[in-house]
């Protein structure tokens, strides 16, 4: 695999225009992202992280700076549906089948119907949620629901996922049990991730690499790449060096967060 | 099952004895007065009967418009004149088919006004206005002169009584609608636009299922309309058929049994077209997991 930049910030800025003045959302953000990378956005609200992460989808417009997606403006990149976006909540639609959820992009991009059928069985594989094709969305749990959202998003050809605390209202126990998956499921793909957490945990055990952020204005205060192997279990949770990226991203946090936390 | 029967029956058996009490307090007068001419002097009991059994009461007695709406439903089936013009069933009919076509043409004209202004600003600042406008004209006022205009026109029969219908069922679907397609969250929107969805695969796939929920609501309020606007568009068309007509002609003569009938013939009407789209509404809502 050659190295290839998916994602390329440039002095990216971003204001909002409020009642209450102008809102950094983010300010001067320079990062790249490499094919194949990890990387975890961590900060506490209003730093930055999901906008970031917005504007890479085109879902945000950048007041100032340059940022490629695949090379390509982030709207080309939309058009040309070059990444899979999960959302905080599933937003399966009640209407539909887990399978009929998951065909909705693939009907959406024209994807012919032998093939739409091959590749629902796939992801549902991937997610281990076979034999749930004919449930409805109320019948699973939320858990099994978020992971149909993932499924949904790898079942067109984008090779990069953007996640926005996917996990983040699940529960502890479902939650280690959803990131052992999506490393699995990382590793078996090959994609790129970029993945918005709140939790310092998730953010060590997930990533190769983790941005530090911190807020007024959005900026980014650290990047660490991670010591750890690509084949991670849940207990490397207990190891030294696990515990050293970690205790360094609450350094991160602190540092760009005054003396507050 | 039994337990909403107990209340039920309460209330049914509360408004028969109201009903009962009114027709005798309201048809006394004149029971009175026919004693007196006659030089009779009427007991207790002998004025009850006579209040719930003459020819043009002011408020005829439940019992009396039973028997009127038998004679002109049930007898006639019978006698095999089911559908002669005498017949509430022939009235009833007439009345249903404005009322369907207008539902039907209002519907349309809601949910096309709701696209439009739900998907285009200039429609969106301006259209409201004149549909909030258009209810605040009195339907009695407008009714004859849209059924003057189709006949100069060379419009006249169903159509005319169906536009007024149209007229006062549009309204309900428009404003249930346009919160229906605005319904979907901003996250559904951002997630449609993550795919590159067009404008129409959206609607179809997103705006148009989740504002199911809205367009039934609408549809209930829409159908009550258009049967008001059906009955209100037969009273200027010379009475000649429809339960607006029975109800015309029964005032004309003051025949108030015949007006009752006819009255509780088209609530029975509405109760039922209503009770019709409820159950679709539930089938349908239930089948889409939004029940």
């Amino acid at each position: 695999m050659t190295n290839k930049t998916v994602i390329s910030a440039t002095d990216l800025s971003l204001t909002f225009q409020t009642n209450d003045g102008p809102v950094h959302a983010l300010k001067d953000v320079n990062l790249n992202v490499e094919k194949g990378d990890f990387v975890s956005f961590i900060g506490p609200s209003g730093c930055g992280k999901t906008t970031f992460l917005r504007v890479m989808a085109d879902l945000e417009h950048p007041t100032a700076g340059q940022i490629t997606v695949n090379g390509v403006s982030p709207e080309d990149a939309r058009k040309a549906r070059a990444y899979g976006y999960v959302f905080q909540a599933a937003g399966l639609y009640p209407w539909r089948t887990i399978g009929g959820n998951i065909r909705l992009p693939l009907e959406i991009m024209g994807y012919a119907k032998s093939d739409q059928v091959a590749r629902v069985k796939a992801v549902l594989e991937l997610v281990e949620l076979s034999g749930f094709e004919q449930k409805f969305p109320w019948q699973l749990s939320g858990g099994m629901q978020q992971r149909a959202s993932i499924a949904r998003a790898l079942a067109f050809d984008a090779d990069l996922l953007l996640m926005d605390e996917p996990f983040g209202a699940l529960d502890e126990i479902v939650r280690d049990h959803l990131n052992e998956q999506l490393l699995h499921l990382w590793k078996r793909t090959s994609k790129t991730i970029c993945f918005v957490t709140h939790s310092i945990p998730e953010a060590v055990y997930l990533s190769t690499r983790i941005v530090v952020m911190s807020p007024r204005p959005g900026r980014i205060t650290d990047v660490i790449e991670s010591p750890l192997p690509r084949d991670r279990p849940l207990d490397i949770r207990d190891t030294p060096e696990f515990l050293e990226v970690a205790h360094r991203v609450r350094e991160g946090l602190r540092a760009g967060h005054g003396d507050a936390v | 099952m039994m337990r909403n029967l107990a209340p039920i029956l309460t209330v049914v058996a509360t408004l028969f004895v109201l009903w009962y009490g009114a027709a005798v307090a309201l048809n006394a007068p004149w029971a009175r007065d026919q004693a007196a001419r006659a030089g009779q002097e009427l007991g207790f009991g002998a004025l009850v009967a006579e209040t719930w059994s003459q020819d043009k009461p002011k408020l005829p007695a439940p019992h009396q418009v039973a028997a009127e709406i038998w004679k002109t439903t049930g007898a006639m089936v019978l006698a095999g004149r089911g559908f002669s013009k005498r017949s509430l069933f022939y009235h009833s009919w007439v009345t249903f088919s404005a009322t369907a076509l207008g539902f039907v043409l209002g519907t349309a004209l809601g949910v096309a006004l709701a696209i439009g202004i739900v998907y285009n600003r200039t429609m969106d600042m301006s259209v409201m206005p004149w549909v909030i406008a258009s209810q605040t004209i009195p339907i009695l006022a407008i009714a004859p002169m849209i059924i003057v205009v189709l006949n100069a026109v060379g419009i006249s029969g169903l159509l005319p009584k169906a536009m007024i219908s149209m007229y006062l069922s549009f309204f309900p679907v428009v404003v249930g609608m346009v919160k229906g397609l605005r319904s979907p969250g901003a996250m559904q929107l951002d997630q449609m636009r993550t795919w590159n969805a067009s404008a129409a695969q959206t609607f179809w796939r997103l705006r148009l299922p989740s504002s199911m929920p809205y367009l039934f609501t609408s549809l209930k309020i829409g159908m009550a309309a258009s049967l008001v606007g059906a009955i209100v568009g037969e009273l200027p068309t010379g009475a000649v058929a429809g339960l607006g007509a029975r109800l015309l002609a029964g005032s004309y003569y003051g025949q108030t049994i015949q007006i009752w009938s006819a009255l509780i013939m088209a609530a029975t009407l509405a109760a039922g077209l209503v009770g019709i789209i409820g159950l679709i509404q539930r089938i349908t809502l239930k089948r889409m997991g939004m029940s």
